[in-house]
């Protein structure tokens, strides 16, 4: 069995358009949640979101591999490409090698939508031109990333809700493992286009407390109200350890678990035996014990019923160790399809530059949160092992531990 | 619309919408080995074409359409079959 390890990183988030940025807020516990209007114009319960900006490819990437890319797809072309620079990777390299990609990616609302617009209103599908078709498909990410960055091995999209990006990372992780294959682009990509969003703020999960966004996203505490919609992208380069060496590459992290369940139960809510099996899974899988976990990165998407399942989980499988464990989704509120694969990047850099990014918000626990050791302020520690969670609709869990190389 | 109009607003969006350079811009020029344009390109020249000439493009018209005179002759032609 192969070694598998991190590479590069890159991330283009509502909390920063690079590492540094997002480094620095995370440090900070800076939010990257505002007020959208055009929600709020077009009928939703909540304008809340995560605010992105959107980037200008014209000029970086030329106009036949722009035109298939999807809102969330640009996001992805530049979190690979400041994860491949990172990682040493060039060119030339990706068109001798067989470098895959894997990414967490679950819809792609606007080019659907908007195409489909197209047609009732001209009756003739000729009309459309020949980018929606590339961008409107869930594997809008994976088909154009292959294209841009010329990658020959395995390529194709996880669906897996909100957890995609993790089951992501987790299958790189096994390819990789296997000796399948040496080097697999990996991550996870959201869009926050109002149309990405209009059926889930139909469900009624999303906070409301519009009068003040930044306070919106409050993960494990008693006083949330639901979670704030968010975005962006990122990736992960995962690369066989024995490949890594012999490139002179950085080496990040170790992925050294994967631990994955479904629930078999409600759609929507989460329940604490699947979150249980994933975790333990994982540990397993890495052959660690529970006190060997340094820092837990939860899933907590400040949904009651979804908090409180993850706390009570958390809380049975490490009991009296209690790891420090924090939500990033309280600065970038939920990224969705990309968040399983952002959290590994947000994790991996408290772990290279030996903080703990804060719990933002958490102002008083319940009485299930109040069993776990979560972070308040941000902790100037050193941590070699964490775990990070991610769950989804239809009750898919991943649970994914990286650990630092001494 | 004349000759010289049409040519014009072709140029335009060649240059504007599939970033050619003004001087690849000859008439003899071929537009699939000199201009690069592929097949993909004209399924986008013909959403173009009916939002700057308002008329409908076949696909099967465009099967003769090798250079760039071919395809301002094209418009012209279909431009002035709608005047």
């Amino acid at each position: 069995m192969n070694r598998v390890v991190i590479t590069g990183l890159g991330i283009y988030s509502c909390i920063g358009r690079n590492l540094d940025e997002v480094k620095d807020s995370l440090y900070h516990g800076r939010s990257g949640i505002g007020f959208m209007k055009e929600r709020k114009d077009l009928g939703f319960r909540s304008a809340l979101s995560g605010i992105l900006e959107k980037p200008n490819l014209k000029g970086i990437l030329d106009r036949r591999l722009r035109v298939g890319l999807a809102e969330q797809g640009e996001y992805a072309y530049l979190s690979t490409l400041e994860a491949l620079k990172n990682a040493r990777i060039d060119n030339d390299y990706l068109q001798n090698h067989e470098a895959g990609i894997i990414f967490g990616n679950d819809s792609s609302s606007a080019a659907v939508i908007e195409s489909t617009d197209i047609v009732r209103e001209k009756k003739d599908t000729m009309l459309l031109g020949s980018g929606y078709i590339f961008q409107a498909m869930n594997s809008t990410v994976s088909m154009n990333l292959s294209v841009i960055f010329k990658l020959r091995g395995v390529n194709f999209t996880v669906s897996a809700a909100c957890a995609s990006g993790s089951h992501a990372i987790g299958l790189g992780y096994v390819f990789i493992k296997n000796g399948m294959q040496d080097m697999v682009v990996c991550g996870g990509a959201q869009e926050v286009n109002p149309f990405s969003m209009g059926s889930f703020d139909a469900l009624s999960a999303f906070s409301v407390r519009e009068s003040d966004p930044q306070k919106a996203s409050r993960p494990f505490d008693k006083n949330r109200d639901g979670l704030v919609p968010s975005g962006g992208a990122a990736t992960v380069i995962l690369e066989s350890y024995e490949s890594a060496v012999k490139r002179g590459a950085p080496i990040l992290g170790e992925v050294i678990g994967y631990g994955f369940s479904s629930n078999g139960e409600h759609i929507s809510q989460s329940n604490i035996d699947g979150l249980h099996r994933a975790m333990q899974m994982s540990l397993k899988d890495a052959n660690l014990k529970p006190e060997d976990i340094g820092y837990i990165n939860a899933h907590a998407t400040s949904t009651i019923h979804g908090d409180i399942s993850e706390a009570i989980a958390i809380a049975d499988v490490f009991g009296h160790h209690r790891p420090p464990v924090s939500s990033t989704k309280s600065m970038t509120g939920h990224e969705c399809w990309m968040a399983g694969a952002s959290e590994i990047v947000y994790s991996t850099l408290m772990m290279q530059n030996s903080f703990i990014a804060p719990n933002i918000n958490f102002g008083e626990p319940d009485e299930y949160s109040e069993k776990l050791n979560i972070v308040k302020q941000t902790a100037n520690q050193d941590f070699n092992v964490f775990l990070s969670n991610s769950f989804g609709f239809g009750g898919t869990n991943s649970s994914i531990i990286v650990k630092k190389i001494l | 619309m004349n000759k010289e109009e049409i040519i014009n607003k072709i140029n335009v969006f060649l240059v504007e919408e599939f970033e050619l350079e003004a001087d690849q811009l000859k008439p003899e020029a071929l537009l699939k080995s000199d201009l690069g344009i592929d097949s993909l390109d004209f399924v986008d020249i013909i959403v173009i074409i009916e939002r700057t000439f308002g008329f409908k493009v076949k696909g099967e018209e465009m099967a003769n359409v090798k250079t760039l005179q071919d395809f301002y002759d094209y418009v012209i032609t279909r431009v002035n079959a709608n005047a």
